[in-house]
């Protein structure tokens, strides 16, 4: 069964690690905006976009914060780049507990780039305004996508119920079904 | 709340391990504004005249500048000031990347650093907790190397490092110290290695706070687009090829040969090539649109970066090629030797024997060819080993321990201090002043704001003019307009033009804005992006303190002044500010001294370049003229109107 199609607005920063310098513009633009109140504090910090820097191996990667994870990977990949030997972390944008990026300093609570979201809107995030080497630069297109509702055989949920039923006995499942389709007009027969 | 500095100092002594958060007076930000300017008031207030610079008394103070990490593009600079055992005067030194602005996050806006640590370490400053630590295994590592194992060892690659490598360790007086892609020269990395201090680890993560935040913002956001847009302002030599105008102008060597005929086009096209095959990036500072660095990867070499002028120094020394500087840079750089002083002593050292006042038995196992050459000496003087030991001391304290007549050959030296080498026809006289009564040493750090050379027609001269903003003053453009002729200009706009480019450079060097934003790039082509007139709006949206031209002159005044005096009172003297007597070929003595005259009394200086005591009281630098009246160097009479000086003999 065919799903819905939907247009979605992809907002995307292009980095060209290249054309980076090092200079930290973007963090230090980042921080400014989002301080509460809008400037009132610098500090790259609370940036949520951090240049990777590494000077004797060459290694300049703008990466910006994405989700919180409660784990770090179980081992690491190790690109080799035209030479230059990257872990995989400089590219990732996790806030996780293997460094202290993208995490407030005073909390340690996670940070995560929302693109600048502003009323009115900014006509490209901060950290692109603020790079002028344009090592960023900002694109926004459309993308159609087919919304999927979900399918789901009998056959599963009756694996799950099974499983359940196993675990906490079969009372306690229908019990808890009740309570929970309380009001619905769900009845159910085991 | 303190806006713009954070309005706190980390004072460390060494002897005794302690270490204090001090609180400084905001005045002094209002006084001296901050970096270099509140350095040398510090110097002035705690270190005794007779203190050698390898004293536990002599303090070794990195400043963050005022704007550093505000939103102020270009605003990176650093500076570290001490006594330098070359010069024994204040040393100036500054260096750009990130330090200052690492610094100020983790909550201080200077580190002064006092006494001397029995065994090396090295200092650990994570926001409020700072730590001594041991740096025994440091011991010998060069500078990159040093950062490198820091990092590792604190297991946080964004910690900021400057270190000195075995020159600084070895008190080398050319020594540097060592920060990213950044240097610190003329004086503090022996000072720094005498105090057992082998490097400084920061990592600060706090909040910065602006008087005018959102205006300031959004100035800074449009000025860093201008900057970025402005071909006159950052490094040409980073970007354009044609670097004839060193290489047939400056002088070879020991600042001997003018090659005229040097440059060409096919040299050009080779060295090109080299430098795009090798070059791994342009890097630039800590918020600045411009990208000064050129890192470049020479096989089997380190990775290193140069900019400006460190791209010719040791080949041009060496009668070589650019191949050579991308050889030894990076092995120079690592020992922690200024790449500015170190090929000038090595040359002279080569001269000296060539002329026989040294002989090969001073350089035991030297290589025959001037390369190898270059590297053993080198090694010789960033580990003082033989010949080396003397060199370390720089080109005028060598040639008077070497003696036998090699005095001669140091003809490049004023205040000890070995200069830019050019040897020209006639003399320019703003240069001269420059060159004389400089005390930041090297001419590059006192240029920059009145074009060097007048421009050939009236047309050129008025297209210029015409968008010349930095002039603090129209008569500045009236000379400019009717300026033929290099050695001929008034003597009264040579005062103003030397006191205008001086200003420039102490307004930068206390607010830490860069010289290639601002200061040193004026002269070519009129458009560069700080100067009087834009400056003070950004001291007051940055600091909540009003400020306009005339304060901002004033304020620059006082740490210039500040700055002669801490020299005076260490024993500086007219009979120190002589450039090199080769510096031109044709000399007017008499003229050149009639000018000296004329630019202390503009200065209100007496006629033995001390500031009077009318000069110093009027910048409010009372307790200056008071010590001067005290200790004998001025009696409080000298060019005083009378009236003020009977009632002060009444009162006596």
């Amino acid at each position: 069964m065919q799903g819905l199609l939907r247009k979605k607005l992809v907002k995307e920063i292009k980095v060209d690690v290249d054309k980076c310098t090092g200079c930290r513009s973007c963090e230090m633009a980042c921080s400014a905006f989002h301080a509460v109140p809008k400037y009132s504090s610098l500090n790259p910090a609370r940036a949520r976009i951090r240049v990777i820097i590494d000077e004797s191996r060459d290694i300049y990667v703008p990466i910006r914060a994405g989700e919180y994870t409660q784990a770090e990977c179980t081992g690491r990949n190790l690109y080799t780049i035209n030479g230059k030997e990257y872990s995989e972390c400089s590219f990732c944008p996790s806030c996780c507990p293997s460094r202290d990026y993208f995490k407030e300093p005073d909390t340690g609570l996670p940070l995560k780039c929302d693109m600048c979201e502003d009323d009115p809107p900014l006509a490209e995030p901060m950290c692109v305004q603020a790079c002028q080497q344009s090592a960023l630069t900002y694109v926004e297109r459309e993308e159609v996508v087919e919304e999927q509702k979900p399918q789901v055989k009998l056959e599963e949920i009756e694996i799950v119920f099974d499983a359940l039923v196993k675990k906490h006995g079969k009372k306690k499942v229908m019990d808890t079904f009740a309570r929970l389709s309380k009001g619905s007009d769900v009845k159910m027969k085991v | 709340m303190r806006y713009g500095e954070t309005g706190y100092n980390l004072e460390i002594d060494l002897s005794r391990g302690s270490i204090e958060r001090v609180e400084t007076d905001p005045r002094l930000m209002e006084l001296y504004l901050g970096g270099q300017g509140t350095a040398a008031k510090l110097l002035w207030d705690r270190v005794p005249p007779e203190a050698e610079p390898f004293s536990p008394e002599n303090l070794l103070i990195f400043s963050s500048g005022l704007f550093n990490g505000t939103p102020v593009p270009g605003a990176t600079r650093t500076s570290v000031n001490t006594f330098s055992p070359q010069t024994s005067l204040m040393a100036h030194a500054l260096m750009g990347s990130y330090f200052g602005v690492e610094l100020k996050h983790a909550g201080y806006d200077k580190i002064v650093i006092r006494g001397k640590s029995p065994d090396l370490v090295y200092l650990w400053i994570n926001n409020g907790k700072v730590e001594i630590r041991d740096a025994r295994h440091l011991k010998g590592k060069g500078t990159q190397e040093t950062a490198r194992l820091i990092k590792e060892e604190l297991r946080d690659g964004k910690v900021q490092v400057a270190a000195i490598g075995p020159a600084g360790e070895n008190r080398v007086y050319v020594a540097s110290i060592d920060h990213s892609h950044a240097s610190a020269a003329r004086g503090p990395g022996p000072v720094m290695g005498d105090k057992g201090l082998k490097a400084i680890a920061i990592r600060g993560t706090q909040d910065l706070h602006v008087a005018y935040p959102a205006e300031l913002f959004d100035k800074c956001l449009r000025m860093a687009k201008e900057l970025f847009d402005n071909p006159n302002v950052g490094d040409w030599m980073a970007n354009d090829e044609d670097d004839g105008f060193h290489h047939d102008n400056f002088s070879w060597g020991n600042a001997r040969v003018r090659r005229r005929d040097f440059w060409s086009k096919e040299l050009q096209e080779r060295w090109t090539k080299w430098k795009f095959d090798h070059m791994d990036r342009q890097t630039g500072c800590y918020n600045c649109p411009k990208n000064c660095h050129i890192v470049i990867s020479w096989p089997k070499c380190k990775r290193f970066s140069y900019k400006c002028y460190g791209k010719d120094t040791y080949h041009m020394a060496a009668f070589q090629e650019l191949d050579f500087s991308y050889e030894i840079l990076g092995v120079a750089q690592e020992l922690g030797l200024d790449s500015y002083s170190t090929p000038q002593v090595i040359a002279f050292a080569l001269e000296l024997l060539e002329a026989g006042i040294l002989t090969e038995q001073d350089f035991p196992g030297m290589p025959a060819d001037i390369r190898g050459r270059f590297y053993y000496i080198l090694q010789k003087i960033a580990h003082r080993e033989g010949i080396g030991d003397v060199l370390a001391n720089g080109v005028y304290w060598a040639a008077r321990q070497i003696g036998k007549g090699a005095e001669k050959y140091d003809h490049n030296t004023v205040k000890k201090f070995e200069q830019l080498p050019i040897k020209l026809g006639k003399v320019n006289p703003p240069f001269f002043l420059m060159i004389a009564t400089g005390e930041k040493m090297s001419i590059t750090q006192i240029e920059g704001s009145f074009p060097q050379d007048p421009l050939p027609t009236r047309e050129q001269r008025e297209e210029f003019c015409k968008n010349w903003e930095a002039v603090p003053d129209e008569k500045f453009k009236k000379w400019f307009m009717n300026w033929e002729k290099r050695n001929d200009i008034s003597n009264e706009a040579s005062c103003a033009i030397t006191d205008w480019n001086e200003a420039m450079h102490y307004i930068d060097d206390s607010l830490g804005l860069c010289g290639f934003v601002s200061s040193f790039r004026g002269q070519f082509g009129g458009r560069t992006g700080y100067h009087v007139w834009n400056i003070p709006q950004l001291i007051t949206l940055s600091t909540g303190v009003e400020f306009d031209k005339d304060k901002l002159w004033k304020t620059f005044q006082r740490v210039r002044t500040l700055v002669r005096a801490v020299n005076v009172r260490r024993g500086l003297r007219r009979r120190d500010e002589r450039p090199p007597e080769d510096h031109w070929a044709v000399r007017d003595e008499k003229f050149e001294q009639k000018l000296l005259d004329d630019y202390y009394e503009f200065k209100g200086w007496t006629k033995d370049g001390i500031p009077t005591k009318k000069t110093l009281d009027e910048l409010g630098l009372n307790h200056v003229s008071e010590d001067f009246i005290k200790r004998g160097i001025l009696t409080g009479n000298e060019s005083t109107p009378s009236k003020e000086t009977s009632r002060e003999q009444q009162k006596q």
